[in-house]
């Protein structure tokens, strides 16, 4: 379906005798189905409806303050903060090493993303140098999180419009992610793998023969529900040229991530200011065209593939050497060294009562989340305390798109914007 | 009417019980002819008498009470609302996917509204605007009903202990604790099949009492609370002024 | 400045030194820049830290640095957010970060306004000195409601993630934290004020 304000396209889909012929009966846009409704002498009034904080279909507790006119999204308001967590108020009050879980659950599902953003600034802070190895370990586990991030939205879109079946597929392999990430680290989420100069500890033995077994089936399931969602007529006209926005606009309300690349402009931090050994991989950024919600799945689907490619390269290339930093007064030192060296001991004792001190100074590190730019703005005021964290969140940023995206078009439309939007209220809200 | 018993031998055994096994085929085939109808055992409750009677019921009917009947029903179909808040949510989902499948004990009916829920479970942190909406979501649940918190973050503070949280049990009554961060889905699990032990075991609630937490209701804001139960809130009839 | 600099390859590209001190130079060369004839420089220093460019300048004078550096190539605002500098006044910190997308160029603005008189010109309403940044409407409601910077020019300044009526500014440093007391066996009538 067409929405009222716009006139079918150039990229429509063909159509067949079926839908041509159903498509011959017209409506009249909405502005003359009003005029003429006033000249009919009957009523009209725009109705203000709540929708949610709980609600099946936003994908968190976010709340909208939808005016429509009939079907017509006239204005959107989002009301958010019914998830505020005061994660950066308590980041304030821990050691730089105990930040790292607290920031990990702002964004709940890129959680290896915030780790990265805050360890990252830190690491410029304390001009501390990540060894070569442990770059490859972050990135084996950002591209495994992005693929299980962007799992969870196809998942929950999907079911938003209607396929529930891809909902359980999705959740199949994000098991198998989890479980990589369960073997690297001993925890599914939030697992405080990331730690300031590198990772907290080097992979297992059985875990390099389970990811290639990941990689191969994963291409395989994603054409799968590649198949599935493109083959299927219902999601299509939800999704084809439903609440498209250009890039200009979209750069304006500061919108990165898969929306913009919808939209056409290629912008990620990946390869425009490559940080952790990004440089080193080859792979491509997907772009859309038009920038309608069907571009949008597009693209996040398809980054599952660049994904794939950049753990192979990163799998196949995964240099010997440290995990960690071997800077003793920021990383722990082995737990074999504890026995011989009093020195060690001392460090030891130091980072797990107060932390390392980081110089004064302010740094603003941004990366690559699989909603956008994420950013991590760090303060420190020379303490072993943070003085102000702070989380540049994509999602709260590119939520001030929803209202110039769906604005004159149907509420059907609205729910799949939000589900392609992908917002993730941990972030926003913070 | 009673038969000899085939074997008075020196075990003396059930004659009910071996009344149909001690006709051999031949005897089955020629039926009526034989000494009389040959009537199955277990249907001749009817004519069974005292003792006989009592062993029969015993063995094939099962007595409970009301209260039991309907906690088993109970137990094994609650019908969780569809209610993440944060990470654990994620978790939730995969409680529900197929690896460790929640339908396979009954509760994959997740319900979007209250008003068909029965099971609330709490998966993420409470934050201070979100409380008082859990709370009119779980007035708005019908009895009986029953409250899970998952994940640190509501049961106590969690990781977060600041000014922006509130514990779950402040504000509502908590059945069920499932601690972790998030918890595994077999976590979750594990918590669900405790509250389902707890609501075979107890139908009464015996365990509110700690907490007086029986009879909550929706507390309806002003507008409404004037009206009676059954009404339903009009728009605007003909003869309003525009707008009203 | 930098494009013609050899960039080491997976080096981040920022104005260097010298390229800040000549946006800040141009600065306050355009003395009326916002301010109107004999405002002086809106720029009060310049900090290049971890390779990293930052412009403290005048809080009155935002929107017109933020104009200059958007002509500069600087069209993208990644970020505003704030900070509180609490006990060294003036406290209240906002922090704009700016993206120059065609250069891979980033370079920070920064003010401070005191607690007790924290205006700031919201950059988010198209005004008369040209057109606005829509990306800022969440983002100074945000720092409104965490710090209490109060941004002049906004049309829709609320509260975005506390509840409405809640007073106070949560961020700032001398806000208690808050939070449950950790309950012990030993302190937990106390602690809770219940009989156990």
């Amino acid at each position: 379906m067409t929405a009222p304000d716009q006139g079918a396209g150039p990229h429509a889909p063909s159509l067949s005798d079926y839908r041509k012929h159903e498509q011959s009966i017209t409506l009249a846009p909405v502005e003359q189905q009003i005029a003429d409704a006033q000249t009919a002498d009957t009523r009209e009034e725009l109705l203000t409806l709540n929708f949610g904080p709980h609600h099946p279909a936003t994908h968190g507790v976010l709340r909208l303050l939808v005016t429509l006119q009939g079907e017509v999204v006239r204005d959107l308001k989002p009301v958010i903060g019914y998830v505020h967590t005061g994660i950066e108020k308590t980041a304030e009050d821990k050691s730089y090493w105990k930040v790292i879980p607290v920031i990990e659950r702002m964004d709940y599902l890129a959680y290896y993303f915030n780790a990265m953003a805050f360890c990252a600034a830190v690491e410029t802070l304390v001009e501390v140098e990540v060894p070569k190895r442990a770059q490859y370990l972050r990135v084996i586990h950002l591209e495994l999180n992005r693929i299980a991030s962007h799992l969870i939205w196809l998942g929950t879109s999907a079911l938003d419009l209607g396929a529930v079946s891809i909902f359980l597929y999705c959740l199949r392999e994000r098991e198998l992610i989890l479980d990589l990430f369960e073997m690297s680290s001993g925890q599914r989420m939030h697992t405080r793998y990331f730690q300031v100069g590198g990772v907290f500890e080097d992979i297992p033995r059985g875990f390099e023969p389970k990811l290639r077994e990941f990689l191969e089936i994963m291409p395989e399931r994603a054409d799968e529900y590649g198949a599935i969602l493109n083959s299927n007529e219902i999601v299509l006209q939800r999704l084809r040229g439903t609440c498209p926005l250009d890039a200009q606009t979209l750069l304006s309300l500061g919108v990165t991530g898969p929306l913009l690349r919808a939209a056409g402009n290629p912008w990620d931090l990946r390869k425009a200011a490559p940080y952790c050994s990004y440089q080193d991989f080859d792979f491509k950024i997907p772009i859309g065209t038009v920038g309608d919600n069907y571009d949008r799945f597009a693209v996040r689907l398809a980054e599952i593939y660049e994904s794939v490619k950049i753990i192979r390269q990163a799998l196949d290339g995964l240099p010997e050497g440290p995990f960690i930093t071997e800077d003793r007064k920021i990383a722990l030192p082995p737990r074999h060294e504890l026995a011989t060296s009093m020195e060690a001991l001392i460090h030891h004792f130091k980072l797990v009562t107060e932390g390392f001190r980081v110089p004064p100074g302010e740094v603003y590190e941004p990366i690559e989340s699989p909603r956008g730019e994420l950013a991590c703005y760090v303060r420190s005021d020379g303490s072993s305390k943070p003085a102000r964290v702070h989380m540049r969140d994509p999602s709260f940023v590119n939520l001030q798109a929803l209202s110039h995206m769906v604005k004159g078009n149907y509420i059907a439309d609205l729910i799949a914007t939000v589900a392609m939007l992908d917002p993730i209220l941990g972030g926003i809200d913070r | 009417m009673k038969r000899e018993p085939v074997s008075a031998g020196p075990h003396p055994v059930d004659p009910d019980g071996l009344r149909v096994r001690s006709l051999n085929s031949a005897q089955l085939l020629r039926g009526s002819a034989l000494e009389g109808p040959v009537q199955p055992v277990h249907m001749k409750g009817a004519e069974l008498e005292e003792e006989e009677l009592e062993r029969h019921v015993h063995e094939r009917v099962l007595t409970t009470s009301l209260d039991k009947a309907v906690a088993w029903a109970r137990s094994n179909s609650f019908f969780p609302l569809a209610f993440g808040l944060a990470c654990c949510a994620m978790e939730q989902f995969h409680a529900a996917g197929p690896r460790m499948d929640i339908a396979r004990f009954g509760y994959e009916a997740f319900r979007a509204s209250p008003r068909q829920a029965d099971l609330i479970i709490l998966a993420g942190r409470v934050s201070v605007k979100m409380a008082p909406i859990i709370r009119r979501l779980y007035d708005q649940m019908l009895e009986p009903k029953w409250a899970i918190s998952m994940g640190a973050c509501c049961s106590s503070m969690g990781v977060f202990n600041n000014y922006a949280l509130v514990p779950a049990d402040k504000f509502m009554p908590i059945d069920v604790y499932v601690p972790g961060c998030p918890p595994r889905p077999e976590g979750l699990m594990h918590g669900v099949l405790k509250l389902r032990k707890m609501v075979q075991d107890d139908p009464a609630k015996g365990w509110r009492e700690r907490y007086q937490a029986s009879g909550t209701e929706e507390v309806l804001p002003e507008p409404y609370a004037g009206g009676s139960a059954g009404d339903v809130v009009e728009g605007p009839r003909e003869g309003d002024a525009e707008g009203a | 400045m930098t494009s013609s600099k050899v960039r080491a390859r997976g080096t981040r590209r920022v104005p260097d030194a010298t390229g800040l001190e000549l946006i800040a130079r141009e600065l306050r060369a355009e003395e009326g820049a916002g301010g109107g004839a004999g405002a002086g420089s809106p720029v009060i220093e310049t900090v290049f830290f971890r390779a990293r460019a930052t412009l403290v300048i005048e809080p009155a004078r935002i929107r017109a640095v933020l104009a200059r550096l958007r002509e500069r190539g600087y069209a993208f605002l990644c970020s505003l957010h704030g900070v509180d500098h609490h006990p060294d006044e003036p406290r209240l910190g906002v922090i704009y970060e700016l993206l120059d997308m065609g250069r891979v160029d980033r370079i920070t603005v920064k003010l401070r306004v005191h607690s007790d008189q924290p205006e700031v010109p919201s950059v988010f309403p198209d005004g008369e000195d040209g057109p606005g940044w829509p990306t800022a409407d969440h983002q100074e409601r945000e720092v409104y409601d965490m710090f209490g910077v109060v941004f002049r020019g906004h049309p829709d300044l609320r509260r975005i993630l506390m509840p409405e009526d809640y007073e106070g500014h949560p961020q700032r440093r001398d806000f208690p934290i808050g939070g449950e007391p950790v309950t012990f066996t030993h302190n937990e009538r106390a602690a809770l004020g219940t009989p156990k």
